[in-house]
């Protein structure tokens, strides 16, 4: 099958998806289960990794500014540059496509080899629709929020790392923080989010709903959904990037 | 009753079902007979809609389920009740919340009503007390046990099963096939089972049909297997010694 061929079914998945539910009590019954599942569950690792991933952008920048003509300032401004723009948004959906994402294609492509797809669709009920809806809703709502989290501990992270090491003091970190503070950059973090969430909700379901073959192929599915997640955030923090900041 | 004219089905240019017609009547219990690859999977699948046929007409009550709209089709089977093979539970969930999950999905009734509903399918199957339990922790007797409970729950017209007895002890298989018939004279539903038990054949099979390279090549009672002179069936049914001993013993008997 053919890019192309792919890019055709993803879109009659995504038709198929975007209907009304059959049972507004199943599906926020269903829905509540994603957001712990798909949600809840993925707070621990966003906070671990942002809070030591804001550390050591901090200490990088300090070490690279050894200049003492350069204000010290600049490390907590940097700091906050590359973890609002980039770091939280793009890594932490990188990170949740890889946990998230293989998670959400072996749990679809096991009910298929499994024929649990086939009972949900011979009982009459949209499988599509009662699967992959929840998972979307759950992750395009709850992700701005973890990412924002992200953000503050990422930040966090860094003004530890300063007091830790002695490069830069908490006061020039927080001026740094605090000099030319553009709110738009939380919108755009926060756009670029909703974004990843979609992708991250729907390419794996797509991998995992049309899997073929059994283990090894749920497995192999998985792999690819990861993979293949991921070269699109990519692709498309270049677009969003290119759209929003230029 | 399920009329099914001249259905064809293929995959990438291989036919598997080749003009298959027949009749699957109310009340009784209908089997599908086979080698392996003789295409009654297809045929079943094909009948509740997984699969969408090339050729022919299958109709549910005189409603062609092939020309009915996507949300038509859900409607259908709504009616439509199916034991998978490997049974097709949700394994994540408990027995209880299986057999009460078409009830929420499909009806308005309160949680008691849907709980008592759950009580009485699994009193029916005899798996009273076992609510609570998680499929993982059931045998595949009584996990195909559930499968026939969530089936049924919704009192369905029609009752489809994939291989009901296959992994299945001869005593336990014996029992899943005594407990679908009895469901099907009950409920007056139309049963179609797709197997290679011979056992099943002899016991319940009051109309069998036999396919062959996708194509029918026989159709009859249990009884009237015991007397065909078809060498295709014949070859089949009769493929153990134990078999042919009995048929031996049968045509002594009827001379």
């Amino acid at each position: 099958m053919n890019y192309i061929e792919h890019v055709g079914k993803y879109f009659m998945m995504l038709k198929q998806v975007f209907t009304k539910p059959q049972r507004a009590r199943v599906f926020r019954e269903a829905l509540s289960r994603e957001i712990e599942e798909l949600g809840h569950k993925s707070l621990g690792i966003v906070m671990f990794i942002s809070f030591f991933i804001g550390g050591v952008i901090a200490l990088q920048t300090a070490l690279n500014l050894d200049n003492p003509l350069i204000p010290k300032t600049l490390i907590g401004f940097a700091a906050k540059r590359s973890i609002i723009l980039e770091f939280a948004p793009t890594f932490c959906s990188i990170i949740l496509a890889g946990k998230v994402g293989s998670y959400i294609t072996s749990s679809i492509g096991t009910m298929r080899v499994t024929e649990q797809i086939d009972a949900l669709e011979v009982m009459g009920i949209n499988s599509l629709n009662y699967l992959v809806l929840p998972k979307i809703i759950a992750t395009v709502f709850f992700y701005p929020f973890l990412i924002i989290l992200g953000m503050v501990l990422g930040i966090f992270g860094g003004w530890i790392a300063g007091n830790l090491s002695g490069l830069f003091t908490g006061v020039d970190y927080i001026e740094g923080l605090q000099t030319d503070f553009d709110p738009f950059l939380i919108q755009y973090a926060i756009i670029k989010t909703l974004v990843f969430s979609f992708l991250i909700a729907t390419v794996p379901s797509y991998h995992g709903y049309y899997v073929k073959g059994g283990s090894i192929g749920v497995g192999k599915a998985s792999t690819q959904a990861v993979v293949w997640t991921t070269v699109l955030i990519v692709i498309a923090n270049y677009l969003l990037t290119q759209m929003l900041l230029t | 009753m399920i009329e099914v004219k001249n259905l064809c089905k293929g995959f990438n240019g291989v036919e598997v079902l080749k003009g298959i017609s027949t009749k699957f009547e109310a009340g009784k219990t209908n089997l599908i007979i086979g080698q392996s690859g003789s295409g009654k999977t297809v045929f079943l699948k094909s009948l509740i809609g997984l699969h969408i046929p090339e050729q022919g007409t299958i109709e549910f009550n005189g409603k062609i389920s092939t020309d009915l709209s996507l949300d038509e089709k859900r409607q259908l089977r709504q009616e439509i009740g199916m034991v998978f093979q490997g049974s097709a539970l949700f394994d994540s969930q408990t027995v209880e919340e299986n057999i009460t999950f078409p009830l929420k999905m499909f009806t308005k009734q309160p949680k008691s009503e849907m709980l008592e509903r759950a009580n009485t399918v699994l009193k029916r199957v005899d798996l009273e007390n076992s609510n609570k339990k998680l499929i993982t922790e059931l045998s595949g007797g009584m996990q195909k046990r559930v499968a026939i409970a969530r089936a049924i729950v919704m009192n369905p017209k029609y009752l489809f099963c994939d291989e009901p007895n296959s992994g299945l002890d001869p005593q336990t298989a014996i029992v899943i096939d005594n407990l679908i018939q009895e469901i099907t004279e009950e409920f007056q539903i139309t049963t179609v089972i797709n197997t290679h038990d011979m056992n099943s054949v002899m016991e319940i099979g009051e109309k069998i049909i036999f396919l062959k390279d996708g194509r029918k090549a026989w159709e009859g009672s249990n009884k009237e297997i015991f007397k065909t002179d078809n060498e295709a069936i014949v070859n089949f049914v009769y493929s153990s010694n134990l078999f042919k001993k009995v048929r031996e013993a049968y045509l002594n008997e009827t001379k």
